[in-house]
């Protein structure tokens, strides 16, 4: 914006540093609008050479032209979107007017934000997917246009969506499967397609089960596979933490899953009382009352 | 001006004749603590105080080979064990500490022998840390020599351990990538628990911090007091009084102190939990084994450390959460372990208690976080 105020300030510096004193009948007829990139004309009329300024957002052209003949501009000279200003200097006249580049209707690149990268399953509209539509200029294209979202997790588990991009934009919402796994976030308008990847985790343990069984002088105590409440496992590394209580002594010990379990030798103190946690689930408590 | 003159010579001739005395008769302990030798630090070993006092001089200067010879007890082990005694098996804390101070306090004599207590003091760079050794002083004709209690550490036998925990590393996105393309997203963390108290000293601020993610977390917490009227009072963080590194679904205590900050001025607290991916290790797993609070006087949680991996932990620190009977944090306290932690060689601890918060404790919780280098000494 601040760019595009100091290139109007200049292009009306041109104009007003030109000679007062002009000759009549320089002018120029310009197009209301040019497509970003396309090849265009302008034609003047009068006489004498002339020099045309084109100021716009991000670009400024010049051109020394022939009065009479017409200024031409070939592909991808002008290709910045926005607003311009175009101001014809001649040795006695100056003529100024105003035109429009507007972006290539083709879509040709998206800017595509999903967010989270990683999130738990089964969360409604947990993921958000934003799109914005450029051209091959980089222009964004602000017309309304068709934008399809697709998550998909596994083949035959799709969410997929079309919303009609508004001021260059289209934003949806979407929800985290039920089932773990990375999913394929895709984007499309036209024929451009962006994709990105959600990895969608499982949640909290639903339970924690423990067991205990005699080994060497030690008691070894295990979980049952941990799963959320979705039947999930969880991954491997969560820690769950073990808890020995025995005659006011504790023993504790914060031990990653491995392979869905836990495993772990405790001290085997008859009558202890052996529980297990991770993070803000607990589970089940047992008392090791010694071998029968 | 004649006045300055007579000043500043006699400055210069005071300054000469100072040196000239420092030169001449100098402080035994200076020239010790020069490098000028020791000899004038000790004094003749004729009573069992005096030759500790001789051995905690000649640990102090890290004269080794005179402490290890003046032993009566020496041929029971080389020098490079009693060294080892000293200064750690394995790197750890111990390995570059040096000796502060020491304290010696005679427990009983007889004609030939003697119990003498020796409090050492070790500066380490996480702070003080100290060492009691009750030593048998025996009598060699008219001098007394100290019996070493040499402390062995066990070893466990040769043999394999395999190890196959998992290891998270991390791939962030590069400068080449398209606009718009996600990073991987940060941990989630979340605050479970949050206290601010008032002591002697300021306010502090404890809690606990939950990494809800399936990956490990290097995790900080900042604490900004807010006045009344909005204006910030003090920002600070957990610093070391938190285990950093957080596997999934683990929780850390933090404590935050402000000094010279009275709750009461006190309107709001901002809190700001930090959380990075980081590359990390589920190995090793330390098991906290015989836990006990022991009540005032002297309140401490005590147990032992055991190291479940197969290799040496260099350093170790010890956090514990301690909670009244509503399970409310009533106080956040740890400790480092000056000496590494062997494969599967229980190592003590004890962590104080303020004595005024001691009969509030119900139940603590313990976490031990690690730091290995890849090569020990």
């Amino acid at each position: 914006m601040r760019f595009r105020h100091a290139s109007v300030l200049a292009g009306l510096a041109f104009a007003f540093a030109a000679p007062m004193a002009l000759a009549q009948g320089g002018s120029m007829s310009l197009p209301r609008t040019v497509t970003a990139g396309a090849a265009f004309s302008i034609p003047t009329t009068g006489s004498g050479k002339a020099t045309l300024y084109i100021v716009g957002p991000g670009q400024a052209l010049r051109r020394d032209v022939q009065m009479g003949e017409a200024a031409t501009f070939p592909v991808g000279e002008l290709y910045n979107a926005g607003h311009y200003l175009a101001i014809l200097v001649g040795a006695s006249s100056t003529d100024t007017d105003e035109f429009d580049v507007i972006p290539v209707a083709r879509p040709e690149t998206l800017g595509f934000l999903a967010k989270p990268s990683r999130l738990p399953v089964g969360l409604h509209n947990g993921i958000s997917g934003a799109v914005y539509v450029f051209d091959a200029y980089h222009n964004l294209i602000t017309a309304p246009m068709p934008v399809s979202f697709e998550l998909s997790v596994s083949p035959g588990t799709v969410q997929s969506r079309t919303v009609t991009t508004r001021h260059g934009m289209a934003w949806t919402g979407m929800d985290s499967a039920p089932k773990e796994g990375v999913a394929k976030f895709v984007a499309r308008a036209g024929e451009a397609s962006s994709t990105r990847v959600i990895e969608e985790v499982p949640g909290d343990p639903c339970a924690i089960v423990i067991s205990a069984r005699p080994n060497a002088g030690k008691l070894e105590v295990q979980t049952a596979p941990v799963r959320d409440c979705g039947g999930n496992a969880i991954p491997d590394g969560t820690i769950v933490t073990f808890t020995e209580t025995s005659n006011g002594r504790q023993t504790t010990v914060d031990v990653p899953l491995k392979q869905g379990i836990a495993r772990v030798d405790m001290p085997a103190y008859k009558g202890s009382k052996i529980s297990a946690a991770s993070g803000v689930v607990a589970g089940n408590e047992i008392r090791w009352e010694g071998e029968r | 001006m004649n006045k300055g003159r007579s000043l500043a010579i006699a400055i210069a001739v005071a300054t000469v004749v100072l040196v000239a005395i420092g030169t001449i008769w100098p402080v035994p302990s200076a020239v010790a603590y020069a490098g000028g030798g020791n000899e004038n630090l000790l004094g003749s070993a004729s009573t069992p105080e005096a030759a500790v006092q001789n051995l905690g001089t000649q640990i102090r200067l890290q004269a080794w080979s005179k402490a290890y010879t003046s032993l009566s007890n020496k041929a029971e082990f080389t020098e490079e064990e009693f060294l080892r005694d000293l200064t750690g098996y394995a790197l750890s804390l111990r390995t570059y500490a040096t000796l502060d101070s020491f304290e010696v306090q005679p427990l009983h004599q007889s004609a030939n022998d003697a119990e003498v207590a020796m409090k050492l003091r070790w500066s380490s760079v996480v702070g003080p840390f100290e060492d009691k050794r009750d030593l048998h002083v025996v009598k060699n004709g008219d001098r007394w020599a100290v019996n070493w209690p040499l402390v062995h550490e066990q070893h466990v036998p040769p043999q394999v351990i395999p190890v196959n925990y998992l290891r998270w590393d991390v791939i962030y996105s590069g400068s080449g990538d398209d606009w718009g393309t996600q990073d991987v997203e940060a941990p989630h963390v979340r605050i479970v628990d949050m206290h601010p108290v008032n002591r002697a000293d300021g306010a502090v601020v404890m809690g606990e911090i939950l990494n809800e993610d399936v990956m490990p977390a290097f995790v900080s917490v900042r604490a900004t007091l807010l006045a009344k009227d909005g204006s910030p009072i003090d920002s600070e963080g957990s610093f070391d009084m938190i285990s950093h590194t957080l596997l999934p679904k683990q929780v850390t205590p933090f404590i935050i102190h402000f000094p010279g900050v009275d709750l009461s001025q006190v309107g709001s607290i901002h809190m700001e939990p930090i959380s990075v991916l980081v590359s990390a290790t589920a190995d090793p797993v330390i098991e906290i084994q015989n836990q006990k609070f022991n009540p005032a006087p002297g309140a401490s949680v005590t147990g032992q450390l055991s190291n479940q991996s197969g290799h040496t932990v260099n350093v170790a620190h010890v956090l514990s959460t301690f909670y009244d009977k509503n399970g409310q944090v009533v106080w956040v306290a740890g400790q480092y372990i000056d000496r590494a932690l062997q494969p599967q060689t229980p190592v003590d601890f004890r962590i104080p208690v303020p004595e005024d918060l001691a009969g509030k404790i119900s139940s603590q919780r313990i976490v031990v976080s690690t730091y290995t280098t890849a090569s020990s000494l």
